[in-house]
């Protein structure tokens, strides 16, 4: 509790902090603060996202990221469009990972109107969620290499992904906006040969997932400069709502996967939720190189017991959703993904909240890189991982 | 109350205990709540107890802030933005009827936190007052507040006292209006009317009266 509070402290004071520094430096040192501005455009940014951070020497005082490049004001276009269209505007929210973000906005409409999907579309919904997984995680991983200077592991990334990219295109036709949700099932059901595919493409990416732990993580200068970086303290993390894997590497054992009853497929299956202590960079990085592996075992698992069976439950022609309120959300790639939707009875949602992941995950930003070098605040930003589109809505 | 009527099922106790609990902390501040069964919990507090509530939920050990908004009851007057713009306005229902957990105000400022154990989570309800549209901030209760209320503060227009910097988050600061309000138009819908007018040049020959006209 004291912690907590002395914390909030110094948040509040941060302000003050940047005028202080200024006025210190230059009477006592006799320098300048300076003030770097990263991006908009920077590749580390994964984006339009820049951040504005003030200096003292090689330290950050001051940091603050700088959203609104990409708003594009999903909440109230949800306000004039009809349930079944919505899933095409929230598809492209977390862009890498785009059927994830269709699901628990599907779910909350069928709550509201109390039907269920049938046992094979849960099914095949849960495969295409953590094949979304897989492809979004593969590409942070890739990635993470290029920001700390070391170009090969991402274009192993990109060709595995590729292969995932492949198996969601061919069942959904879509790379990145499937599209494929609807309001009691899907829109069709999985194309002939895609279960002996996928098992095939699940093998590739745990060998991935080896070669990226052998070239990466077992890296000296990779772990110099992501241990004991941007430490977030559990009761921090908790506070400020950061979720998925950013959560976990705080040691909060906590997925949604496995901690609410959805339906999906999640808990007919055996898989592990994997938390680190150290809540620094690299458990971030390294709980979600453990979350790709135990995807394409949940995966695996899925594509043994398949139920058959419709894809479709019958829903009118028109959809109606009754008046009430509901809130689902899921454990997507970035985080917990989820919706407030209000509804009058209406063909479309009355008022739709989307709470985004990366926002919440990018709001601790200018705690976490305070005091930082500047070095630090790429691998920092890449291990938090945060998609702009997920941010901004 | 709303939590007598729903027929006990397993999961519920935990549900209803937690709203007991909040009032046992909060007393009459606590004004509506609703359990829905193995679903969620609303509560709706006073606008004065918004602060006083975050503190009891965390105390309660509802540690995990989850997001900040609001809704705006008002219905729009723009309905879904197909109206023909050559006839005059339809007539349109414009009663304010809030939802879960009552309410009297246009505004209402809504929150959700969640016990990481227990895994159940509190969606939180409280007016905001129509003529002076300011409640209390959490960020001394959740630090994470502070982009949330930001959002809201922009979006609705609602403030937050005791927020040490409300600018626009999204926004260009000489922004005017509030986005998210009902009253706010979708420009995109008054500029060009929905479905849109199929701008395509018509075929040479054909006879190019019907195109355009979608459905």
């Amino acid at each position: 509790m004291t912690s907590t509070e002395s914390l909030i402290d110094r948040r509040q004071l941060s302000y003050i902090a940047a005028q202080a520094a200024d006025a210190r430096l230059n009477v006592e040192l006799e320098t300048e603060g300076m003030t770097l501005n990263i991006g908009p455009q920077h590749p580390a940014t994964h984006g339009t996202l820049r951040i504005i951070a003030r200096l003292d020497g090689e330290q950050v005082v001051w940091a603050e990221p700088s959203c609104g490049y990409m708003h594009r004001g999903y909440e109230k276009l949800t306000e004039v469009r009809t349930y079944p269209q919505v899933t095409a505007l929230v598809n492209r929210i977390d862009w890498l990972g785009s059927f994830a973000n269709e699901v628990p906005f599907i779910l909350a409409a069928e709550k509201l109107m109390e039907i269920e999907a049938p046992p094979r579309a849960q099914w095949i919904r849960t495969i295409l969620f953590e094949l979304s997984r897989i492809a979004n995680v593969s590409l942070f991983l890739g990635d993470l290499g290029v920001q700390l200077g070391a170009i090969t592991p991402v274009f192993m990334a990109f060709r595995d992904r590729e292969y995932v990219l492949n198996l969601i295109e061919g069942a959904t036709g879509g790379r990145f906006h499937p599209n494929f949700d609807r309001i009691g099932g899907l829109k069709d059901d999985l194309p002939a040969g895609f279960i002996d595919e996928t098992r095939v493409v699940m093998k590739k990416l745990r060998n991935f997932c080896d070669e990226m732990e052998n070239l990466l993580f077992g890296n000296e200068i990779f772990q110099s400069r992501t241990r004991g970086i941007g430490v977030i303290p559990k009761d921090v993390a908790m506070q400020y709502g950061l979720s998925g894997a950013n959560l976990r590497a705080s040691g909060v054992d906590w997925d949604l996967r496995r901690d609410q009853s959805l339906p999906m497929a999640w808990n007919k299956v055996d898989w592990k939720v994997w938390t680190h202590p150290d809540g620094d960079s690299f458990a971030r990085c390294w709980v979600r190189l453990q979350e790709v592996r135990e995807s394409t075992r949940i995966v695996d698992q899925l594509l043994d017991n398949i139920p058959s069976g419709p894809v479709m439950a019958k829903v009118p022609r028109i959809i109606k959703v009754p008046e009430g309120e509901a809130w689902v959300s899921t454990e997507n790639p970035l985080g917990e993904m989820g919706y407030y939707v209000v509804s009058k009875g209406d063909l479309g949602p009355f008022r739709t909240k989307i709470r985004s992941a990366s926002f919440n995950n990018i709001s601790i930003v200018p705690w976490v890189l305070k005091g930082v070098y500047v070095p630090d605040i790429i691998t920092i930003l890449a291990s938090l991982y945060f998609i702009l589109g997920d941010i901004d809505r | 109350m709303s939590t007598d009527s729903v027929a006990a099922l397993p999961g519920d106790s935990v549900r209803e205990r937690i709203v007991d609990d909040l009032r046992s902390s909060i007393g009459d501040a606590l004004l509506d709540s609703l359990v829905k069964p193995n679903d969620d919990v609303w509560v709706r507090v006073r606008t004065d107890a918004w602060r006083q509530t975050a503190l009891a939920l965390r105390s309660l050990g509802f540690d995990y802030f989850c997001f900040l908004s609001a809704i705006d009851w008002m219905p729009s007057p723009f309905g879904k933005g197909e109206d023909d713009p050559t006839a005059p306005p339809p007539e349109r229902d414009d009663t304010i009827k809030q939802g879960y957990a009552g309410g009297s105000t246009r505004l209402q400022v809504l929150a959700r936190l969640v016990h990481p154990t227990l895994h159940v989570g509190v969606n939180v309800k409280c007016d905001v007052p129509d003529d002076k549209p300011v409640i209390e901030s959490w960020i001394p209760v959740f630090a994470g507040a502070n982009w949330h209320e930001r959002e809201t503060h922009e979006m609705f227009g609602i403030g937050f006292a005791g927020h040490p910097d409300l600018r626009n988050i999204y926004l260009p600061s000489d922004f005017e209006g509030h986005p998210l309000r009902k009253d706010f138009p979708l420009l995109a819908r008054i500029v060009k009317p929905w479905p849109g007018i199929v701008d395509v040049e018509p075929l040479p020959g054909g006879s190019d009266d019907e195109e355009g006209d979608a459905e």
